[in-house]
């Protein structure tokens, strides 16, 4: 039960941070994506990421800065296993299944669907 | 640029007070419950696949992604994420279904403009970035992490 209260509790409150940059500064939600991702690939870089993932579960992994931190683990991982090259192949291995089905099921459903008269 | 004149001052001031203040707290609270409840779904679905035996920290998150990237596609889809997303501002857009709303939602609209520059250019508007950014910033990490370490 308490993994379930942290991830509500941590992921409501990355969304809050994300929520008062969206009312109060001129970012657009495109551009906290495309901030949270890289603060969530900086953290990890620290080594302040994962401390939140092992306290708050998904709740730190389904929001976009669990992204950033997924990619620079893989890096870091496919580094410490093979090398130099490891920088160009870690990321998008550990991040693989994320992409692909974003593109797939993303194709699919605009496809099948088409958009609701607002 | 021109001096602005006292009674121009006195309108600005008008027209700031009396527009209508977003509900700030509103969204706040919003953004937190909404965003909590999708990452409590997360957990579910995680726990779930680690009890089917998946591995706990590569697999069992890979395919809650994955699965979540699905779930939000498909309330796209049906136009049902975007009223979510009305109410809930950040808290459906910062979760990684709102990275596959992101997807879903130009791709439709831009359905008209045809199979290659509409739904599949469209894809990566706000997609688009977020990987370039993400996947440079991860790669510039790995480079620092590769030459403190060796």
């Amino acid at each position: 039960m308490i993994d379930y209260i942290m991830a509500f509790l941590v992921g409501g409150l990355i969304c809050a941070v994300g929520q008062i940059l969206m009312d109060f500064t001129p970012l657009s939600p495109a551009h906290i994506l495309v901030v949270f991702v890289t603060l969530g690939a900086i953290l990890s870089g620290l080594g302040l990421y994962q401390p939140l993932i092992d306290l708050a579960g998904a709740g730190a992994s389904v929001p976009l800065p669990g992204f950033g931190h997924t990619l620079v683990k893989g890096v870091m991982e496919e580094v410490n296993k093979s090398g130099a090259l490891g920088i160009l192949t870690g990321g998008l291995k550990a991040t693989a299944a994320g992409i692909t089905a974003a593109i797939v099921f993303g194709y699919i459903m605009a496809l099948i669907f088409n958009p609701k008269p607002k | 640029m021109a001096k602005i004149t006292q009674d121009q001052k006195d309108y600005q001031e008008l027209v700031k007070n009396s527009k209508p203040k977003p509900p700030y707290l509103k969204n706040l609270v919003m953004a937190f419950l909404v965003g909590g409840l999708i990452c409590v779904i997360g957990q579910l679905i995680l726990n779930f696949y680690i009890s089917l035996g998946l591995e706990s920290t590569k697999e069992a998150p890979s395919a809650t992604s994955a699965t979540l990237v699905f779930l939000g596609a498909f309330l796209t889809g049906l136009g049902v994420y975007d009223k979510i997303g009305k109410r809930a501002g950040a808290g459906s857009i910062v979760p990684i279904t709102g990275f596959a709303n992101s997807i879903v939602a130009p791709a439709m609209e831009f359905k008209s403009e045809g199979y290659v520059f509409g739904v599949a250019a469209k894809m990566f508007v706000v997609a688009g970035p977020v990987l370039v950014y993400g996947i440079a910033s991860s790669a510039l990490i790995g480079l620092i992490y590769y030459v403190v370490k060796f």
